[in-house]
């Protein structure tokens, strides 16, 4: 059996050794009557038959390698470097447990208090953990943080429509237990300045996404300082996190808590999921925030080395008093991201983002000229846009789909006024080539009578 | 492992140097956003090859499973196959955008649909949602559907969540993170959940009880169908940690015992590997009560075609997109190469081994509970006559190269070392470990500073764990 090193022999002997006369044995505290069920599982295959199942399944789905992908909309397709995945494979970080003896694990320690680092630099924070589940649940859990800080004394939760709807969905799920109510997107339309009206003494926090999800940047000036008269912390959602090459951090303008999807760091799309969770916050909320962190400290000798620290606010120490109930986190993701930021380095995380802002100001510009298209931005955005098209989305994915074109998101199937709008992205991956072709198979699509 | 010092990566940076490259701006540059762009992002700037160099270093930094014996209780540190990496870099499987039309993911959502009817199988549960990343996500799932049944029926004064006191962390945090508060329940002495002690507890305020089975003492629950029965009778529900689901393949399935819904770990139990700390995933079971609940979406069949869709009276996305869906590539790869038989052989070696381990090591360390056990077993770790705690012994554990077992947990027992095994380790290496064991009982008598101090081999001590929460150093300052 593969991966069982135990021969007949072996078995027999170890047995003999324990004084049991049968493995069957072993288990008599099991109920009888429901010991040893037959399992109704296909039986099992070697090495080869599995990879040829895979690679038939594989032949079922068309990936982005076989379209231009303009999709966007919370993953975003963008460029691994090839030295990123031959490290985070090494089976000294993939087969590691948490770090909870730092004598052995200083690798993986060193390299997640870099990630922090790395990671406060980028959103402009003074520290970020060691990761959440992706940028959904890191928002729920910023929502919970904020209810924290107030000790819960505030109960509303205010958010943008303009925030990635799954997102809002997730938020949703995680609060019934802390008698809080998520308001602020009824409306759809709601402006920034609707939003902060509804500031008030019960208002724990304020969560804006920027770039929005519709691509837009928004005007950040003197946003928090609103929020902070009111007595509430605000959140910035950093989605995408690409952008945070190029565009002022959230940090910079009076972000309490920053979360972002770390996914476009090196992690490739892999239909959802494993993603990047990523939490910042200031150093005078520290000990509210949830999920493991890494700090410097010193050995016996005077050595530099790092721990897992302030874990009283962890489950496995606080337990019900625990700041959340986070254990595993996505460690290899954060590594991940670690290596991409230290990889792209100061210049190329700059120009990755520069090159998806000027490709998308070009389609963007590009399509706006054809005839029955309308970009619906009203200022600048960063890689994504709101086209208005002139037929259903739908119908005009599945036109560009058999002209090997992967269309944007369809912006109806969650906001019932945003008829045939379409958000569209743009990343370094887009050759000229491909937006060329996409502007052309669109102007073909206004054309032909439905 | 490596020994010499390496500095951080900020330390290595020199201006101007570069590993990236990208392909030159090939439209129109546009005038960037007056008032919005930033300094530069103070990041290091180092070579492709100082890059390599360096994270190759950190790596020879730890142990792991693929370097050391890795007997670390309750986390189910066996063997990570390599085929399942394979797997999981599949170009057509991985470079998959989650919001593709779903036509053209067929292959995705039918691994999916075969890894939830397999879970299906082995548990014993009527549903399966794949989309919790982790243990603790998957109990946050289960209580949050627990608390939307008892809603659901108008029954909203439960807010009691009972849980063994030999539990997780993670079981009363999830509770607590759910609104409800926990009442430890105690063990008896043969490390069950005490039974009078629970129905005392069992009335019309309990959600429900939260229980790992085999529970932390490695111990399979041996009240357990009237455990459940007592809970069910007050119209509490059953929760099921899967922690422990190893030693149960093939051997028990939960759904059938009387739990409403479980998590597993794919991470513990179906080999996908921890990463130094994740990612995991946690798909919940959930039984005809509680199968509407699930989280959404899960994947439906219907005439060959696969769709992703939300349960009628789901508590809604726990996460965004599906899942940790990296780790069921690696999970389904694991179980259609063990097959039914595989698998319940799989529970078997490791509780044999458990108990082959438990019968070498107890002359030299005592047990928590002795009982033959499953898949893993509590001792107690130190050796009062030399002044050893159970962490010295770690330590020194460390120096014959072995990680050491989970220590001082679970909390009811002192100086607990948590030993699990695992049915990918030889006899042979189970024996070298009972010997490193003896070693170091006898080291403890002759020299116990050489424990106090251990170890000895490692690029750094004992680390001043006070110091860093005291003066928190959380990022590199420059």
């Amino acid at each position: 059996m593969a991966y069982l090193p135990a021969t007949h022999e072996n078995r027999r002997a170890m047995l003999e050794k324990i004084g049991a006369p049968s493995v069957e044995a072993l288990f008599s505290d099991v109920p009888s009557a429901y010991r040893f069920p037959p399992l109704k599982l296909p039986k099992a295959v070697s090495e080869m038959e599995i990879l040829d199942e895979l690679y038939g399944l594989a032949l079922k789905n068309k990936s982005t390698g076989c379209f231009a992908t303009f999709l966007g909309a919370g993953a975003y397709n963008h460029f691994v470097p090839s030295a990123i995945p031959a490290l985070t494979s090494r089976g000294e970080f993939l087969t590691a447990y948490t770090p909870y003896q730092p004598e052995v694990s200083q690798g993986t320690l060193q390299a997640i208090f870099e990630y922090q680092s790395m990671a406060a630099e980028l959103t402009g924070m003074e520290v970020v953990n060691a990761s959440h589940y992706d940028g959904a649940t890191a928002m729920a859990e910023a929502a919970l943080m904020a209810i924290n800080v107030s000790n819960g004394k505030r109960h509303k939760v205010l958010v943008a429509p303009s925030i990635h709807p799954q997102y809002r969905q997730v938020l949703r799920t995680y609060l019934p237990g802390r008698q809080a109510q998520v308001i602020g997107d009824e409306d759809p339309s709601a402006s920034l300045e609707d939003l902060l009206a509804r500031l008030d003494g019960d208002t724990a926090c304020l969560i804006v996404q920027n770039p929005t999800f519709f691509g837009d940047l928004l005007p950040v000036e003197g946003l928090a300082e609103r929020v902070h008269a009111a007595g509430a912390l605000l959140v910035v959602v950093a989605v995408p996190v690409i952008s945070l090459g190029l565009l002022v951090p959230p940090g910079r303008y009076g972000a309490d808590i920053v979360v972002a999807e770390g996914q476009p760091l090196g992690a490739g799309l892999n239909f959802g999921g494993p993603y990047l969770g990523i939490f910042a916050t200031r150093d005078s909320y520290v000990r509210k925030m949830p999920g493991r962190l890494v700090g410097e400290t010193v050995d016996t000798e005077g050595r530099r080395g790092f721990v897992l620290t302030l874990t009283t606010r962890e489950q496995h120490i606080r337990r019900e008093k625990a700041t959340s109930n986070i254990c595993t986190n996505q460690g290899l993701v954060a590594l991940t991201a670690a290596m991409y930021m230290a990889y792209m380095g100061k210049a190329g995380l700059r120009a990755v983002a520069e090159l998806c802002y000027h490709k998308a100001h070009y389609a963007a510009a590009e399509i706006s000229q054809l005839a029955g298209y309308r970009v619906l931005n009203p200022g600048n955005f960063f890689n994504e846009f709101v086209v208005a098209c002139p037929r259903p989305v739908a119908e005009i994915n599945a036109a560009l789909l058999e002209k090997g074109i992967l269309g944007g998101y369809d912006l109806e199937q969650d906001y019932p006024q945003a008829r045939n709008q379409m958000l569209v992205c743009l990343t370094e991956m887009n050759s000229r080539q491909q937006i060329d072709r996409l502007v052309a198979a669109l102007k073909t699509l206004a054309e032909v009578k439905p | 492992m490596r020994l010499e010092p390496e500095p951080l990566i900020f330390e290595m940076s020199s201006p101007g140097r570069r590993a990236y490259t990208l392909p030159e701006l090939d439209v129109p540059a546009a005038a960037l956003p007056e008032g919005y762009t930033r300094e530069e992002v103070n990041l290091p700037e180092v070579s492709e090859l100082e890059f390599v160099r360096h994270y190759t270093h950190l790596s020879q930094k730890n142990y792991s499973i693929d370097t050391h014996f890795y007997p670390l209780g309750s986390c189910t540190m066996k063997y990570n196959p390599r085929v399942n990496e394979k797997a999981a870099t599949i170009e057509g499987l991985t470079q998959v955008h989650p919001l593709q039309p779903q036509e053209t993911v067929q292959g995705s959502l039918e691994l999916m649909y075969n890894l939830q009817e397999a879970l299906k199988e082995i548990s014993g549960f009527a549903g399966v949602s794949l989309q919790p990343a982790a243990g603790a996500h998957g109990e946050f799932t289960g209580v949050l559907m627990m608390r939307a049944y008892h809603a659901s029926r108008g029954d909203t004064k439960r807010t009691k969540m009972l849980i063994p006191d030999s539990a997780h962390g993670t079981n009363p945090a999830t509770s607590a993170m759910s609104g409800f508060s926990v009442v430890q329940i105690p063990s008896d002495r043969r490390g069950n959940v005490d039974l009078e002690a629970l129905r005392r507890e069992c009335d019309d305020s309990v959600v429900g009880l939260m229980l790992t089975n085999p529970n932390t003492l490695g111990l399979f629950e041996e009240h357990v169908l009237e455990v459940c029965e007592a809970v069910h009778a007050c119209g509490g529900l059953m929760y099921g940690d899967g922690a422990n689901l190893n030693a149960l393949l093939g051997v028990a399935r939960p759904g059938d015992l009387g739990f409403d819904v479980m998590h597993f770990n794919l991470h513990k139990t179906f080999t996908t590997p921890h990463g130094g700390g994740g990612p995991g995933s946690g798909p919940v079971g959930a039984g005809p009560r509680l199968l509407p609940f699930l989280p959404g979406p899960v994947v439906v069949q219907e005439e060959g075609q696969y769709r992703l869709q939300a349960p009628e009276q789901s508590i809604g996305r726990l996460k965004a997109f599906y899942g940790n869906y990296g780790m069921f590539l690696r999970a389904y790869t694991y179980i259609r190469m063990m097959g039914p038989d595989g698998l319940r052989q799989v529970a078997e070696d490791a509780v044999l081994n458990a108990n082959y381990l438990k019968a070498l090591v107890t002359p030299y360390f005592s047990l928590a509970i002795d009982r033959s056990c499953m898949h893993e077993f509590v001792v107690h770790g130190d050796i009062p006559a030399a002044g050893v705690r159970a962490l010295d012994v770690s330590k020194r554990l460390i120096d014959y190269g072995v990680h050491p077992p989970t220590n001082y947990f679970p909390l009811i027992v002192h100086d607990a070392l948590m030993i699990e095994p695992t049915e990918t380790e030889s006899k042979e290496m189970l024996e070298q470990f009972a010997e490193i064991m003896r070693q170091i009982a006898e080291e403890a008598g002759r020299d116990p500073e050489l424990l106090r101090s251990a170890p000895h081999v490692t690029p750094v001590f004992r680390l001043d764990e006070v110091r860093a929460a005291r003066n928190p150093v959380l990022c590199y300052k420059g």
